[in-house]
């Protein structure tokens, strides 16, 4: 079962060999006959980082992770990579800073590069209201050991001599930053857990949807698929976008909307900012990935939607946003723009939890943060599915937290899933 | 050296001489010429260096797809990197710098980068770097992103400004080549509103490309005519220079129409303009592009498309070379060497990958049938190519044709998928275009012109005969119909040579096969994975082609191998434009309170409200520090009476039989016995039992209600409101309307405050305490007649009023309070020293008011009536909402009253733990949500929430900021630090 | 997105505020039974997420401030029908 390791002594090598030597990153597997302990639906960032985990820290090797598609062709290859662990609320802050940690140590775990890169990530600060609600957020931040920073105007101006600080339509104030925050080169994220799971055992099996669960007496025996039916002893799904589509076959409703987040890429420049930039109050983050290309996002689409695309008025938006605090991108050119479809949830935060249904688990409902989340959503999921127990940092996730009025509602907005 | 290229005619003035720089070089071409087209005038082939391995590269195409010639263009703010030199419209004064090399152009010192290429193949970097692993973000990531990267960016303000607009069309037509338009032509005919649009700044599109003739004069003279006829037809449109970047829902589409020329003639005039157009629908003539073939160091200077040697040869009347071969696996190849040798360009060879007899007879130049191109010598520019006979061959020009892709991009931005053509390999557009548009000519795969004109003309009217309008009886142009048969060739077995595949992004054949080999199967994994179509060009010339190669190492057919979709924008689109005028201070737009002038005026300090500018602070002479103005302004109105402009908080006025039943449902208290001349206080919740919203409502009549909101919910709140009254109520007899416009509204407050407002309000309105009392409203009227509404109510906790008047009146009545209040020492004040007296007083607000608190939470659980339905009642009761552990809020103050003073920032944003806890998440009692000092108390107060905080009162913890390092003990207290009984309220 | 406005004709989206699911039309009135929790539980929370026609309320911010019951595709954003939510909430039995 042992691959090759990756080293610079091993690119070397196959360099001065013609490159005979590279075996397929992972198995491309077929569904076995006699069934699985746990199936995942899902080959996500996320469904795969919990087959790794399971396989990993639990032993359970028997897995299979069914992807309709290519695996990671989701919102894994479609996010603005950053990642960060600056949450407010207790329910969430300390499950985003075990994910935090998970990264710094992502590739010596996997032995594969995803560039996870630490630059920093800054919040932008410009009234005194602001300044408040982030200090409260830095102090939840520093109460779980995340890290932050405050900057005062000057040392943003310093910092940032490009943004407009003072022509701007909101001055910036100041800045709240988390250093240990950044980016990392999102579908790697996917390649490099197909690759540690299937090196420990785990089946990925590509272009396999599910059609449907075999669900007999309140039990869920395996799942439907275009590949014939499977057995399971356990099946976790994990489908981000299409989680309401996905478990209605189940027979489950969830307290889940699905709506388009478009993301955007320049052409590519030379270095310009190294921190990965938020301007909250005008619906703009932006970093520049390694290639040179300003990467950057915005509001969601506010309406649902399944379809990957979204349309002019946020694109608009999200420009503008741009232009009011970096005036020097008016030149540069939208390389290409995409949509991903986002589990909006009622409260902006997820779940990973049971179902009604006996062997059947969810996870979903990462709205727009599902990126950063990977490696602990990965880990608790496999925790939860492997012993049935949640995961300390993720006892609040649960499904029938709005039944018991017990929401995680980081921004305040309500049971409105395109607010938050 | 002046244009040793150029030879005679083409579409451009060769009387009109234009001057323009590259690399600081100062050279000549013509009116007419592209950039690209004055430099291969002027033999420069070597126009840049690519991103990975920094090979010297040449311009490859005539287009948009362009991948090698991009560029630095113009300098200071006004340099736009990574501009494509083919699209790049000449003109005097024009510079130009290559862009990406390290030294001059010739001899980049990054072309080092080159010589490891064995050790950089694809996703090299997936498999070091890795160790040690801090030196990732030190060391590793920082060499990569410095030699990554393409242009620089000036760093500076864009200095050009950008407009958008907005045009409707019953027919929009992308594209006015020959099918455009001939498609244009039967549209307009038939009276529909037609919109034609192109990218290049001729229409004509290949036309004025070709040698082809069209009604018996050149394609190009009749482009030109056709044009003058729909330019004089009323109902047409045309918009040259403009690229339709993206197609979205309903007929709306995005174009960028390019002004550059006007901009730089004056600086007032827009840049460019970002359209949405609306249509009815869409007829994409978009033409097609001409694909590359992968053979070995198929990337030097001079390896051309065939196409875009005919474009500079016809069309800018330049010969890309003195001895020009030509490859190609299809007949239209074979078309540029004939203009070539029409036009007494010597060729010297044609290689033609199909074993077929030779299309046609090409003098003085050698055939090769069966035969490929496996190599090619020349270091900055091509010298020879080898066969795979083995035979190498001199030539300065290689002309290369794969065959053609239609330009089906907008089809697919629906996430439409283009289906696999054989006979034509190439992918076609199928059913799954946009709704409304349909596609015709070279775009659809109808590659000869005569059947494109044909197909043109006959979608003009159709679809126009569609819409309901009565198509005319002209016939289509004719032309003589030219074969095109093709026979797909990917790549070429290069042996140890590289063959590109994406130029700019430096994707090979090879990179592709590893990929292949290591799994990467989709042709999105290898995307991803290679970076292949991801530069600039969008894989405009390279996506097909690595499509085939993927097939062919997979020995799949190329329905199993996949298919790419594309998505907007079609040409890479300025950030700018998308902004428009949205930037700088017009960012948002603002709004001023009717007293801004009048606070200028007092050198007011502004501070940013959503949209509004409020008044912060009214500094005097010789107060130098903020607390010093607002520290004034608590104490003056705490001691005599202050005003403060109140107008941005919402104001609904609501009419109606039904109102109080109505108000019954949105308060969690009870509104239906508020007299007529009383306001109540309200708490709203949203549906799942949080607080939404507080304010004051007033019963001016029986059916006449008017509320107050918050200035941050003054929308949403009535947004709400018509929600439950259209959706949830329907036949409630309820009318409601904002007025928060139309009412400057000011609080006069403080134990003043009565005598002052009894100067202004006319005799016949008895303002005393007994005839209006606390929480009395009316209609009255002051200075003689004007109307106003008057309410008795307090924010400060001070016995104070809220007048209103008409908008028209704010300015007069501030002017007037402010001298009615002369004799009482009357001052305004603003935003600061209205929250320092909110949080004396208790009263919640935004920061409270957060949207995770419950009425419970607020201390205001006994407002909450239990014998009637409203918003948000029975989710309240929900056992989590009820936790007597919940976040409540109550007062705070500092043990030791001198703490921070000397800080300069109060206990705001402070968590809350345990005296003897050590601070973490779990230990986490709560927070500070507003903190000020209070003139009054002489120490910082807080409000904040703190677990099971009502019942914890006296108790001493905590409040600690990490933050700014702050750690000091502090005891939780009634919220109600100033006059709690309110007896200041009533007298 | 252009939505076609019963009463103003077609319209861009952009003058439009979005809620969500026409189902929260559909208040509970049962506030003081036994099943008031589960019901607006189930009201306010739990989304069909419909792949396919979906029945949503619009709100004419920008224009006549009319909420409009919009049934759109949420996989091609086909709009199929455009109502006034008074006329949608009145056929549903609601009045007072």
């Amino acid at each position: 079962m042992s691959k090759t390791k990756y080293s610079a002594f091993k690119v070397l090598k196959e360099a001065l060999t013609g490159h005979k030597g590279w075996e397929p990153a992972w198995r491309d597997a077929e569904p076995k006959a006699d069934g699985y302990d746990v199936i995942i639906v899902g080959g996500g960032g996320h469904g795969l980082a919990t087959a790794y985990y399971l396989a990993k820290n639990h032993g359970i090797t028997n897995i299979a992770v069914l992807e309709k598609g290519w695996i990671g062709g989701g919102n894994v290859g479609r996010n603005t990579t950053i990642i960060r662990s600056n949450y407010l609320l207790p329910g969430n802050e300390p499950f985003y800073e075990m994910s935090m940690q998970l990264w710094e140590n992502l590739e010596q775990d996997l032995n594969y590069n995803a560039m996870v890169s630490q630059r920093g990530i800054m919040n932008l600060i410009h009234s005194d209201a602001q300044r408040d609600a982030f200090m409260r957020r830095g102090n939840a931040m520093l109460f779980a050991d995340a890290g932050c920073e405050y900057l005062n105007k000057k040392e943003v101006k310093e910092r940032y001599p490009f943004l407009d600080m003072d022509n701007a339509r909101f001055p910036i104030q100041g800045a709240l930053a988390q250093p240990r925050g950044g980016t990392v080169r999102h579908d790697a994220v996917a390649w490099g857990y197909a690759r540690g799971a299937s090196d420990l055992g785990v089946d990925i099996i590509q272009n396999c949807e599910v059609t449907g669960f075999n669900i007999e007496n309140g039990k869920c025996l395996g799942v439907q698929t275009t590949k014939g039916d499977i057995k399971a002893g356990r099946v976790g799904v994990c489908v981000a976008g299409s989680s309401s589509r996905v478990m209605a076959k189940a027979g489950i409703n969830l307290p889940i909307e699905s709506h388009v987040l478009q993301a955007f890429v320049t052409e590519g420049l030379k270095p310009v900012m190294d921190n990965v930039i938020t301007f909250g109050a005008g619906h703009f983050y932006c970093s520049q990935s390694d290639k040179g290309g300003l990467v950057f996002g915005g509001d969601i689409d506010a309406y649902n939607t399944y379809a990957q695309r979204g349309n002019l008025p946020v694109v608009e938006d999200v420009c503008s946003g741009g232009m009011a605090i970096m005036p020097m991108v008016g030149r540069v050119r939208l390389l290409r723009m995409w949509g991903g479809i986002m589990d909006m949830s009622m409260d902006g935060s997820p779940f990973i939890d049971k179902t009604d249904v006996q062997e059947l688990f969810f996870n979903g409902g990462w709205c727009y943060g599902g990126f950063k989340a990977t490696p602990a959503s990965g880990y608790c999921y496999a925790h939860l599915l492997a012993t049935d127990e949640p995961h300390e940092v993720a006892t609040a996730f649960r499904l029938d937290r709005f039944r018991r009025g017990e929401m995680i509602d980081e921004k305040g907005v309500g049971a409105q899933p395109n607010l938050h | 050296m002046s244009q040793i290229n150029r030879i005679d005619g083409g579409l451009i003035d060769q009387t009109k001489s234009v001057s323009f720089t590259f690399n600081g070089q100062i050279l000549r071409g013509y009116e007419g010429d592209t950039l690209a087209s004055a430099l291969l005038a002027n033999n420069k082939h070597l126009v840049g260096r690519s991103f990975k391995y920094h090979r010297p590269r040449g311009i490859v195409t005539a287009g948009s797809e362009e991948p090698n010639a991009i560029m630095e263009i113009g300098h200071g703010a006004y340099k736009e990197p990574n501009t494509r030199a083919t699209i790049t419209q000449l003109y005097n004064g024009l510079e130009a710098n290559s862009q990406n090399h390290r030294g001059p152009l010739g001899f980049d010192f990054m072309a080092i980068t080159d010589f490891f290429s064995p050790f950089l193949s694809a996703g090299f970097y997936y498999k070091t770097f890795m160790w040690p692993k801090a030196f990732w973000e030190k060391f590793y990531e920082p060499a990569i992103r410095h030699s990554a990267g393409l242009g620089k960016l000036s760093m500076l303000e864009d200095p050009d400004t950008y407009d958008k607009g907005f045009r409707y069309c019953d027919i929009l037509i992308i594209g006015a080549g020959a099918s455009g338009l001939s498609a244009a032509l039967t549209a307009a005919e038939s009276g529909a509103r037609v919109i034609l649009a192109d990218e290049d700044f001729i229409m004509g599109g290949r036309l004025n490309s070709e040698t082809n003739e069209i009604n018996g004069m050149s394609g190009s003279e009749w482009a030109k005519q056709a044009v003058a006829k729909l330019s004089a037809m009323d109902n047409v449109t045309l918009m040259a220079d403009t690229t339709i970047f993206g197609a979205y829902d309903h007929g709306i589409y995005g174009a960028i129409e390019n002004r550059a020329d006007e901009a730089r003639a004056d600086s007032n005039k827009p840049r460019q303009v970002n359209w949405r157009i609306y249509t009815k629908r869409t007829i994409l003539c978009a033409g097609a592009t001409e694909r590359a073939i992968a053979f070995g160091n198929n990337d030097r200077p001079g390896i051309m498309m065939a196409s875009a040697v005919r474009t500079y040869l016809n069309r800018f009347a330049v010969a890309t070379g003195q001895s020009v071969s030509v490859y190609t696996n299809n007949d239209d190849g074979w078309q540029t060497a004939k203009d070539l040798t029409d036009k007494g360009v010597k060729v010297v060879a044609v290689i033609d990958s199909r074993s077929i007899d030779p299309v046609m007879a090409i003098e003085g130049a050698e055939i090769f049938m069966g035969t490929d191109v496996t190599d090619t010598k020349g270091r900055r520019a091509i010298k020879s190519i080898t066969l795979s006979n083995g035979k190498t061959i001199n030539t300065d020009t290689l002309a290369v044709s794969g065959g053609w892709n239609p330009n089906l991009h907008l089809t697919c931005h629906h996430r439409g998928i283009p289906k696999w053509n054989e006979e034509l390999a190439t992918f076609l557009p199928d059913s799954s275009v946009p709704v409304g548009m349909s596609v015709a000519g070279r775009a659809k795969g109808t590659m000869v012109l005569a059947d494109a004109i044909v197909e043109g003309h006959n979608e003009g009217s159709s679809v126009a005969a569609d819409l309901g309008f009565k198509t005319g009886d002209s016939k289509p142009a004719t032309t003589a119909s030219v074969a095109y048969n093709v026979s797909a060739k990917w790549g070429v077995p290069s042996g140890k040579n590289r063959a590109w595949v994406d130029y700019q992004n430096d994707v090979t054949a090879k990179d592709i096969k590893l990929a292949n080999q290591e799994g990467f199967k989709s042709v999105e994994h290898v995307k991803r994975y290679t970076t292949l179509g991801m530069a600039t060009d969008q894989g405009k010339t390279a996506n097909v082609l690595a499509i085939g190669i993927m097939a062919d190492n997979m020995d799949k057919s190329i329905e199993d191998t996949g298919t790419t979709i594309f998505r907007p924008p079609y040409n890479p689109v300025a950030m700018g434009a998308f902004a428009g005028r949205r930037r700088g201070m017009e960012f948002y737009p603002t709004r001023y309170t009717p007293s801004h002038k009048w606070s200028a005026e007092q050198n007011a300090i502004f501070v940013e409200v959503g949209m509004w500018y409020r008044s912060q602070w009214f500094p005097q002479p010789g107060e130098t520090f903020w607390r010093d103005s607002v520290d004034r302004e608590v104490r003056q109105t705490r001691e005599s009476v202050g005003i403060c402009d109140v107008t941005t908080l919402g104001k609904i006025d609501i009419k109606g039989a039904d109102v109080s039943e109505f108000l019954n449902r949105l308060y969690v208290n009870a509104f239906a016995k508020v007299p007529v001349g009383k306001t109540r206080y309200g708490l709203m919740l949203r549906e799942d039992g949080i607080a939404m919203d507080d304010g004051t409502t007033a019963r001016l009549g029986e059916n006449h209600f008017v509320m107050t909101t918050t200035t941050a919910n003054a929308v949403s709140v009535y947004r709400h409101m018509q929600f439950c009254h259209q959706c949830l109520w329907p036949d409630l007899d309820v009318h409601m309307i904002s007025v928060t416009e139309q009412y400057a509204q000011y609080a006069v407050a403080g134990p003043n405050s009565r005598k002052l407002l009894q100067k202004i309000v006319d005799a016949e309105h008895d303002i005393s305490n007994e005839a209006f009392p606390y929480m009395g409203a009316g209609e009255i009227s002051i200075c003689g007649g004007i109307p106003a509404r008057l309410f008795r109510i307090s924010f400060s906790g001070e016995l104070a009023y809220e007048i209103a008047v008409p908008t028209r009146y704010g300015d007069s009545l501030i002017r007037v309070l402010m001298e009615a209040g002369e004799e009482f020492n009357a001052i305004p004040y603003g935003t600061e020293a209205l929250g320092a007296m909110r949080i004396e007083k208790g009263h919640a607000a935004g920061p409270e008011l957060n949207g995770q608190t419950s009425a419970y939470d607020l201390g205001m659980g006994g407002m909450v009536s239990g014998k009637k339905d409203f918003i948000g009642y029975t989710l309240g009761l929900r056992e989590g909402m009820q936790r007597d552990d919940r976040m409540q809020m109550v007062g705070f103050k500092p043990v030791n009253k001198g703490a921070l003073l000397d800080a300069g920032h109060s206990m705001a944003g402070a968590h809350l733990v345990n005296l003897r806890d050590k601070p973490d998440t779990f230990t986490d009692q709560g927070w500070i949500s507003s903190s000020i000092y209070s003139p009054i108390f002489g120490h910082y107060i807080g409000l904040g929430y703190i677990k099971g905080g009502h019942s914890r009162k006296g108790e001493t913890v905590r409040a600690v900021d990490l933050v700014r390092g702050q750690d000091i003990e502090v005891e939780i207290c009634s919220p109600h630090f100033y006059d709690p009984e309110g007896e200041c309220l009533r007298v | 997105m252009i939505i076609n406005h019963p009463l103003l004709g077609p319209r861009d989206s952009e003058e439009f505020v979005y809620l969500g699911s026409a189902d929260l039309i559909n208040r509970p009135t049962n506030w003081e039974s036994e099943e008031a929790a589960e019901d607006f539980y189930q009201y306010l929370y739990i989304r069909e997420n419909i792949a396919g026609d979906n029945r949503e309320l619009w709100y004419h911010e920008q224009g006549d401030q009319s909420w409009l019951v919009v049934t759109r595709c949420t996989l091609t954003h086909e709009i199929k029908s455009v109502e006034l939510a008074q006329d949608v909430s009145r056929a549903q039995g609601r009045s007072k």
